[in-house]
């Protein structure tokens, strides 16, 4: 359900670095040593086997991430994000996997289209892909795709992101297809009457300006109704991009009465709020929108207490003549894969929000899990899919190229604590600065 | 006479002044907005000589880029630069490269080849004079941008109630209507605040939006308070059916139609026009002597010389307007 190219599996020891992996349970000073690809030896003063030895003092070890969420744009828009650009821009943040979504041009709705999208991650994947295939043909919210011979292609979920599945009754047909094939519907909940022509959070911020308001509780009724769908038909739902107080509310309060849901965030919803779109900069424009800070301070929370247990980028490259264009004539969505990890860690770890290792954990584990695969960990006979951080260095977003295509991120210009020295991605540097 | 002495030399700031923009009320202060309707009033006088061009702005070339229908603001803001021996270029979507689709910043960086000194734009898409501003070397002057600020309406609103009833502070306005979608009423509310004029906004529930923070009802009766009752324009394209902000316009006509029966005697109204007569305002309304709409358009063409005149020479306006274009 992951492709990748045929990388060499790496020999390196990493010496003196900080082991940090939760689920593991380790957090001390120790060596590593990686043969040919997988994890061979975790301890103090490890025997080199004449590999090449990076001094990691200083630095920390990790499992590497996992984004559940990234638009790669190919088939259609490859000028904006191709699979060689995109896996790469995910080595550079310190990813080991990321998972595409299939709105593309054309969507990703039949195991043709699938095959040929997967042959060429095989040929140009740095770093393993795996592709969601859409729930409704032509993500048109009518017919459903499918589903089986789509799973048995390798598609590793289904989503409609970006649209909405408008009718209740389709939604209950494919919980109920879905079931046959074992992988996850992602559900992009909007409800699209209420945000209908909507760009910037309904509150004072969008009053003052103009904005039409695309409403919290657009997002949170749909929650309520795809919740409440996965309840009566016993099947799982992951809800993606989670931006409102009431959604976390709904999803609370269902995952306590035993709804199997999970939930992603991105680093925008959990770092702005709708003030940011006082600058009127296309880069915080995206969907659903930045909300209100008792919205954030509700992610947040539930992050910490792993309600939501996925840290997603929603990565979202757009070329940059659509961008230079007046905030409502922009589209949705901003990049996130090189900064992801470096923005959390300054604005929520060493703000003293949210500790490092829940971090850690949200932004591999946890999104591994919601789509079964095998969460990355620092653990001898493990392949090796490990991250260097070094938590002291500063950068400025935007002075260094990006790895993508695209460059519309909301943090061109800010200086970031924290970075990825080095990525092995499936057994493989993929990633050493 | 080669100048007229408009502001005082105590006013002004040292050194040379910034490039200075109208994109927002937000960005006036009251001494900004004081000064500005001080120097319309001297163009109002100057107005009454017989020669009425006055020679303040000979060389400048201002630029009207208007991307919407507009009668009243685009032929004041290009009288206005007559008046002041501007050379003028007016340039609109319908007949131009935008019909070919060229890009906003595209048509603004051509227009940026001829260096003029303002550019005033109209755009249906809020931010757009922001990235006029960020992309070209002229003084921007917000005509309107979208549902977002109309700064000179509100500054010649506040000229047209001072003429009118010889003060700002302490007066009451009611606006009526379409608050939702007015960028009038979002520079009003700010330009209000900023003099000290009390205002209530009063409309239809789906048009007044809570978090605006402004004193709001319902209730058409509220309007008998107001020393001065402003029409909003009720948008026919946003009335159609199945948008449901209102039954119909027949419903919002019968309950928020501003009649001679729902105002006092001597009660000002006012409406930035164009006016649907016998929709938000009854036609006896409209031509009564208290109506002062025409007086409206006179101030407009002064105050947008003012406006003209000052991003070109004067004060501390919109210090951050720049700012806020050098983010975009």
């Amino acid at each position: 359900m992951l492709w990748v190219k045929n990388n060499h599996g790496a020999n390196v020891v990493f010496r003196g670095a900080r082991v940090l992996d939760p689920g593991e349970g380790i957090d001390a000073t120790l060596d590593v040593r990686i043969d040919n690809g997988v994890i061979a030896a975790i301890g103090e003063n490890v025997d080199t086997n004449e590999h090449r030895v990076v001094d990691a003092t200083g630095l920390v070890l990790a499992p590497a991430f996992v984004d559940p969420h990234v638009h790669l744009r190919t088939p259609g828009r490859e000028d904006e994000e191709t699979i060689a650009s995109g896996t790469a821009a995910a080595a550079a943040g310190g990813y080991c996997a990321i998972l595409a979504m299939p709105n593309t041009d054309p969507v990703i709705d039949s195991a043709a289209t699938l095959g040929s999208l997967i042959d060429t991650a095989r040929r140009e994947a740095e770093v393993s892909v795996g592709f969601l295939a859409a729930i409704t043909r032509g993500q048109g919210g009518e017919e459903l795709t499918e589903m089986g011979e789509l799973a048995d292609a390798g598609a590793i979920g289904f989503s409609d992101d970006g649209v909405p599945v408008g009718s209740a009754g389709l939604m209950r047909r494919a919980l109920q297809y879905a079931s046959i094939t074992g992988r996850p519907l992602a559900l992009h909940c909007e409800e699209r009457s209420l945000s209908h022509g909507g760009h910037v959070h309904e509150g004072a911020v969008a009053a003052e300006l103009g904005f039409a308001g695309y409403p919290s509780v657009a997002e949170s009724v749909m929650v309520e109704r795809d919740l409440a769908l996965a309840a009566y038909e016993e099947q799982r739902i992951h809800l993606l991009h989670l931006s409102a107080a009431e959604s976390v509310a709904a999803l609370r309060r269902a995952r306590e009465a035993g709804v199997w849901a999970t939930a992603e965030v991105t680093p925008h919803h959990l770092v702005l709020t709708d003030d940011a779109v006082r600058s009127l900069d296309s880069n915080v424009k995206m969907n659903p929108p930045l909300r209100a800070e008792r919205d954030r301070l509700a992610l947040l929370d539930a992050l910490r207490d792993g309600t939501v247990e996925a840290i997603a980028t929603d990565h979202a490259p757009h070329a940059r003549h659509e961008k230079d264009v007046p905030f409502e004539a922009a589209p949705f969505g901003v990049t996130g894969l090189e900064t992801a990890f470096s923005v959390l860690y300054t604005r929520l770890v060493r703000a003293g929000l949210l500790p490092l290792v829940t971090l850690l954990e949200r932004m591999s584990a946890g999104p591994a899990r919601v789509f079964g695969i095998a969460p990355p960990r620092v653990a001898v006979g493990a392949a090796a899919d490990v991250v260097l951080l070094d938590l002291e260095r500063e950068w400025r977003v935007g002075d260094e190229s990006f790895r993508s295509r695209s460059r519309n991120s909301w943090l061109l210009g800010e200086t970031l604590a924290g970075s990825v020295a080095l990525t092995v991605a499936g057994g493989a540097v993929v990633f050493e600065r | 006479m080669t100048s007229i002495r408009l502001v005082r030399d105590e006013l002004r700031p040292p050194g040379p002044p910034s490039r200075r923009h109208l994109i927002s009320v937000a960005d006036l202060t009251r001494d900004d907005v004081e000064r500005l309707l001080g120097t319309a009033r001297t163009f109002e006088s100057a107005l009454d000589r017989e020669v009425k061009k006055l020679p303040t702005l000979k060389g400048r070339l201002v630029v009207n880029l208007f991307f919407e229908s507009s009668t009243r603001t685009s032929s004041s803001f290009e009288l206005a630069a007559k008046r002041l021996s501007a050379d003028t270029l007016t340039v609109k979507s319908v007949g131009s490269s935008v019909d070919k689709g060229e890009s906003l910043k595209d048509t603004a960086l051509t227009l940026g080849a001829y260096d003029p000194d303002v550019i005033v734009i109209r755009h249906p898409q809020i931010g757009a004079p922001q990235l006029v501003a960020s992309v070209t070397a002229a003084h921007v002057v917000n005509a309107g941008d979208g549902k977002h600020q109309h700064p000179t309406q509100a500054l010649l609103d506040l000229y047209t109630i001072h003429q009118q009833l010889g003060r700002l502070e302490g007066l009451h306005v009611a606006i009526v209507g379409d608050v939702l979608h007015s960028r009038v009423a979002r520079s009003l509310l700010q330009a209000f605040a900023l003099v000290g004029v009390r205002c209530t906004l009063v409309g239809p529930p789906a048009l007044l939006p809570r978090e605006l923070g402004a004193e709001m009802t319902t209730d058409i009766a509220a309007i008998r308070d107001a020393d001065v009752v402003y029409v909003l324009r009720m948008q026919q394209e946003r009335m159609q059916a199945g948008a449901n902000y209102v039954p119909s316009l027949r419903e919002y006509t019968a309950r928020w139609g501003i009649t001679p029966e729902r105002l006092r005697a001597g009660q000002k109204v006012m409406h930035p026009g164009p006016m649907n007569r016998g929709v938000e305002i009854d036609p006896r309304v409209a031509d009564s002597p208290d109506a002062l709409v025409e007086t409206q358009v006179r101030s407009g063409l002064v105050v947008r010389m003012a406006v003209l005149y000052d991003v070109l020479t004067g004060g501390p306006v919109g210090v951050r307007a720049l700012a806020a274009a050098e983010v975009a």
